[in-house]
């Protein structure tokens, strides 16, 4: 009866007992109930509850401690609004929801809990990076992910661009160089209104934000340590995770103390000069990307493959391109060494590399280096282990079911520290409102894992929805699929003099599930853009013959995919001739 | 001019000889002859080719009242589509250049050399146009550079620029002439100094400030672009803009032009254009609410009126094909068939068809897959996706809210809307109030989408695949359902949850 909001005694063939259930239910109210005909002791509870409410049949119905009678009680108590002021009034803990992490999963989360009248609260803080770099509310998208980053992009598009404006009529004659520090501070200072902006909104739900590390210390209790290293404890009857990653290190000599990462990246309040990136997630190619874009020597050291886990076809292409526009690749290096050999903003650092094939080493020096290597999931020091929620040794990411529930109930977890779902913004944000509305609302939607599209913001971006090629041939067998792409040439590039046979066009059919399009694969200019629509289309299930039927709008990239007509089974030509 | 196997030039009869019905295959030159050869009739042509007929196709650009003049492909590739995004992303540039010091380029404003961008684009038209010859060639098709008029039935004479005649004869005969700018007719000196999109993209020098009449999404685009090139451009409109379009889009877009400095007259009528003794051309108008005239100068006015389907010069009566009495255009069924069972229209030239390149294309090769016994197919013009490349792109696909409301009464109606602040328009401190989206939907659940209007930077590329959507029968659920890809423009469509009928505000707040 103490421990949960509320508490059912009820018999599983009892009618009366069923009703009260459906009503919870219908109310999104999650019940403890005891079947007292199937426990051992069920007569023995009977009569203590005889004892202490005088009331001998069930059901029997507690609401946050207070005793609310039968059904027919019950039922009048919803009637008479009685019953929602109990349920609202939760005496037991604090706090109805605190969730741990501000990123994009737990703020919407926490708004939406907010928003259905809940209690909640969220704490967030920014363990700063080994160079001393934190940021303010929003996590990882806004501060140091997908938003600066795409900034970046367009600062490095747009440098392109400058060289097709001449072409089209837009004449200047100097050589054009670019800022690092005006861009910066124009980013920063978006990301300032961003971070305001989620304080005021977290404000206007009246959700209580505390700018501190939380960590479990034991069931329903937490403690807050802020900055000065205060402590303050709150307790709550559910708790959400969403601590999200942070970038890993190498655990080579002067990795922490010299390199940076993309959580430095970002504010770095100097230009980076020339830059060894180190790894081959799409991290590592978008900075390299976007810093050779605006005119850096940029060096990627990749271990193995490019984009692991991406289709392996589309991920060369977008190397290649890369390799075409002046970023270096060192293939089958991994540094063992980075010693500093100037102070300096930026300095000089000597990076020592071993072959992955031989005793080969090389070395080299550069003013940074950027690890982009991997994602740690921020699990391991946050209490879970007082708690007994289970996470994955290796990986240190959070098994949950497909209602996003630990092992341990009243705890839920959201974003990228779940183990086998996607690290990506919109899957966090849509993850943790449905995960809100479930929890306060009695919604049933669950988050749908499938067909999540997302675009690589590389030089020549790489949109894609569905299963690589590779996948599908896991999935689906080579022979029951077939394959239909194409080369094409964004009109804006002809008369801007740009590569002909590079953008690529590729969606991958089940031959047996009426052509359906199972995977769909863009690269090129506005490749997000492009691909957007066609995961909408794709949750419609799509099929090769709608793609047929749709007009093109011309002249535009996306009408390439209405007219995909060469298979790649047929062996045919797809570069684009002439014109 | 290459002269082909079996046909053989003739005279073509005089206007009072009387040819005998054709008698004999013999004199049936061709499986197939289509007339005019731009997206549609090349897309046909080519289609029927490759399918094993024996195809020719007639092209011929009568040259505008200015003397312009361009090669085989049709208004898409030379004096429509192609030019016009090409002139579009010089003006988008333009705005590149202007936001690149913000993304820390040392830049300073730059001027625009007209010259220079209209050679690169007419280059690139010339490669087309060589490139439709060759494909023409490697797919057997047999192309003359002759004006067609109908003889018969089966037979169509053809005059070269040479006046020289040739009759060609053909089993089946598709019309694909498209249509051409329309001059005003009462208007004095309308046709003497004023051009249209037919001039305007070969132009060798800088129009200049120009008057654009009319409020199509042609005179739009045109202004658009003038205007973002660093021209003084003035739109003049008699009713409304974008006839046809959602109008609460189409006052949007004219908006955010005026933001940009496109200048608009609303509700004025031209009278008459004067050439002055310095070369200006003086348009005097009126203002039919206050009953005022009016003059400005410009170095240039453009007609974008309106277009009217190439039908007069072909002789169509002795074909006995049949054209609307009002439109001029050629009355097809939904198998693009004419009055004459063997005569066929496709793409511009076809009553009630979109007046759009990829609709006449896929037209095209349907008709000759129908023609070939390939399929029964017949094109399904439901749900064609469009997008108007104003300096704020509008796509749309299926139903404009005026239309889904008459359609299906406003209670049954429900249209969920926002504005929106792409990502890029922040660091570049650019104005969004125009960036705006708008799902209109069956108000029923599941909610089946009726319409999408998209206004925003890289329109059509957001709006193809969500035109798919709407051809797989998408509802308003299932678009919420998709995950959206962050941060792009394109995720706010997959983010509607304010309905119009809610009066929630659906601006953004703040970031």
């Amino acid at each position: 009866i103490k421990g949960n909001r509320v508490m059912i005694f009820s018999k599983s063939y009892c009618p009366h007992s069923a009703r009260v259930k459906d009503l919870f239910s219908s109310l999104g109210v999650e019940c403890n109930i005891l079947e007292l005909d199937q426990v051992d002791d069920g007569a023995n509870v009977q009569e203590v509850l005889s004892e202490i409410t005088n009331q001998r049949t069930v059901p029997n119905i507690f609401v946050n401690k207070v005793h609310m009678g039968g059904c027919d009680r019950t039922f009048q108590a919803h009637q008479s609004g009685l019953l929602q002021k109990l349920l609202q009034e939760d005496s037991a803990y604090e706090y109805d929801l605190i969730v741990i992490g501000g990123g994009s999963g737990g703020l919407a989360c926490a708004q939406e809990a907010a928003i259905l009248g809940k209690k909640v609260m969220v704490l967030d803080f920014v363990v700063p990076t080994p160079q001393g770099t934190s940021w303010g509310l929003g996590g990882t998208c806004v501060n140091v992910g997908c938003v600066p980053k795409k900034l970046m992009h367009q600062a490095a598009l747009l440098g392109q661009e400058l060289k097709d404006a001449r072409k089209f009529g837009w004449e200047y004659s100097h050589q054009v160089k670019h800022n690092w520090e005006t861009m910066i501070e124009a980013i920063q200072n978006h990301i300032g209104s961003l971070n305001w902006g989620y304080r005021l909104s977290l404000r206007e739900k009246a959700v209580t934000y505390v700018n501190s590390y939380g960590e479990f210390v034991e069931h329903h209790k937490i403690k807050a340590t802020n900055r000065k290293g205060q402590e303050t404890y709150y307790t709550a009857r559910k708790f959400v995770l969403a601590t999200g990653q942070r970038p890993r290190y190498l655990g080579i000599p002067g990795d922490k103390e010299y390199c940076i990462t993309s959580d430095d990246l970002f504010s770095l309040p100097y230009c980076p000069g020339k830059t060894l990136v180190v790894g081959a997630s799409y991290v590592a190619l978008e900075c390299g990307g976007f810093l050779a874009g605006i005119g850096l020597d940029v060096t990627i050291m990749v271990r193995s493959i490019l984009l692991r886990g991406f289709d392996q076809e589309m991920a060369e292409k977008v190397g290649s391109y890369m390799e075409q526009h002046g970023v270096k690749f060192l293939r089958k290096f991994v540094p063992v060494m980075v010693q500093q050999l100037e102070k300096g903003s930026p300095g000089k650092l000597k990076v020592v590399a071993k072959s992955t094939e031989g005793p080969e080493t090389i070395e080299e020096i550069y003013n940074t280096v950027l690890l982009a290597i991997g994602r740690a999931s921020c699990t391991r020091k946050i209490g879970l282990e007082k708690i007994g929620v289970k996470v994955n040794e290796k990986s240190g990411k959070i098994p949950v079911n497909d209602v996003e529930q630990t092992n341990v109930p009243y705890v839920y977890a959201v974003g990228d520290i779940l183990e086998g779902k996607l690290e990506l913004t919109p899957i966090a944000i849509q993850a943790g409102k449905l995960l809100a509305r479930r929890l306060f609302a009695g919604s049933l939607e669950k988050c749908d894992y499938v067909n999540v599209p997302t675009t690589v913001f590389t030089p020549l971006e790489y949109g894609w929805c569905g299963l690589s090629e590779e996948k599908a041939i896991e999935v689906h067998r080579k022979e029951n699929l077939e394959v239909y792409h194409t080369f094409f040439w964004p009109l804006e590039w002809t008369v801007a003099g740009r590569d002909n046979n590079t953008c690529y066009a590729k969606i991958i059919c089940n031959k047996f599930d009426n052509d359906r399009v199972i995977g769909f694969h863009i690269l090129g200019p506005n490749a997000g853009e492009i691909t957007q629509g066609f995961a909408a289309a794709m949750k419609c299930g799509l099929t090769k013959q709608q793609l047929d039927d749709t007009i093109g709008i011309h002249p535009t990239c996306g009408e390439v995919f209405t007219t995909l007509e060469i298979t790649k089974s047929s062996g045919l030509d797809i570069t684009q001739k002439g014109c | 001019m290459r002269h082909l196997v079996g046909s053989v030039p003739q005279t073509c009869p005089g206007p009072s000889s009387h040819l005998s019905p054709l008698s004999s295959a013999g004199r049936q030159n061709y499986d197939l002859l289509v007339i005019g050869g731009g997206s549609g009739g090349l897309a046909c042509a080519k289609e029927a080719a490759q399918l094993g007929k024996k195809v020719a196709v007639v092209d011929y650009v009568e040259p505008s009242p200015r003397g312009t003049r361009w090669g085989l492909g049709g208004t898409c590739v030379n004096v429509g589509c192609i030019p016009k995004k090409l002139m579009h992303q010089a003006a988008l540039l333009g705005g590149m250049v202007r936001d690149a010091p913000h993304y820390g380029w040392a830049l300073q404003p730059v001027p625009h050399d007209w010259t220079t961008m209209a050679e690169a684009v007419q280059n690139h038209v010339k490669s087309l146009n060589w490139g439709h010859r060759v494909q023409l060639q490697d797919r057997k098709v047999t192309y003359f550079n002759i004006k067609a008029s109908f003889v018969d039935a089966h037979m169509v004479c053809g005059v070269s620029k040479g006046r020289k005649e040739t009759l060609l004869s053909a089993e089946h005969i598709v019309i694909a002439t498209g249509g051409r700018p329309r001059y005003p007719t009462h208007i004095e000196g309308a046709l003497e100094y004023g051009i249209t999109s037919d001039d305007l993209f070969w132009l060798k020098e800088s129009p200049g400030k120009t008057l654009v009449v009319g409020a199509s999404y042609v005179a739009l685009e045109c202004a658009g672009f003038l205007t973002g090139l660093g021209l003084d451009t003035t739109v003049m409109i008699r009713s409304i803009p974008l006839r046809g379009f959602d109008q609460q889009m189409s006052s949007l877009v004219t908006e955010y032009m005026a933001s940009q400095g496109t200048r608009f007259l609303r509700g004025c009528t031209p009278s008459r254009v004067q050439r002055l003794p310095d070369g200006q051309l003086q348009v005097t108008w009126e203002d039919p609410s206050s009953g005022k005239e009016d003059t400005g100068t410009f170095n240039t006015v453009l007609w974008a009126i309106g277009r009217i389907p190439e039908t007069r010069s072909l002789n169509l009566e002795k074909a006995g094909v049949h054209t609307s009495p009002t439109s001029q255009k050629i009355l097809v069924d939904a198998q693009e068939t004419t009055s004459v069972p063997h005569i066929y229209a496709i793409g511009d030239v076809a009553e009630g068809r979109p007046e759009l390149t990829p609709t006449a294309i896929m037209a095209g090769k349907l008709l000759a897959q129908r023609l070939c016994g390939q399929s029964s197919d017949v094109m399904d013009y439901e749900n064609v996706p469009t997008t108007v490349f104003t300096p704020l792109e509008y796509g749309c696909v299926g139903l404009s809210e005026e239309e889904a409301v008459a359609r299906h009464g406003e209670e049954h109606v429900e249209v969920y809307h926002a504005y929106y602040k792409p990502l890029e328009f922040t660091v570049a401190e650019r104005d969004a109030s125009q960036c705006y989206i708008k799902m209109v939907c069956l108000r029923k659940p599941p909610q089946l989408v009726l319409g999408l209007h998209f206004l925003g930077p890289n329109a059509g590329e957001v709006t193809q695949g969500f035109a798919l959507g709407i051809k797989c029968g998408a509802s308003y659920a299932q678009v919420m359902r998709t995950v959206g890809i962050h941060p792009t423009c394109a995720e706010e469509v997959a983010k509607l949850r304010i309905s119009k009928r809610s009066g929630l505000d659906p601006t953004v707040t703040g970031c």
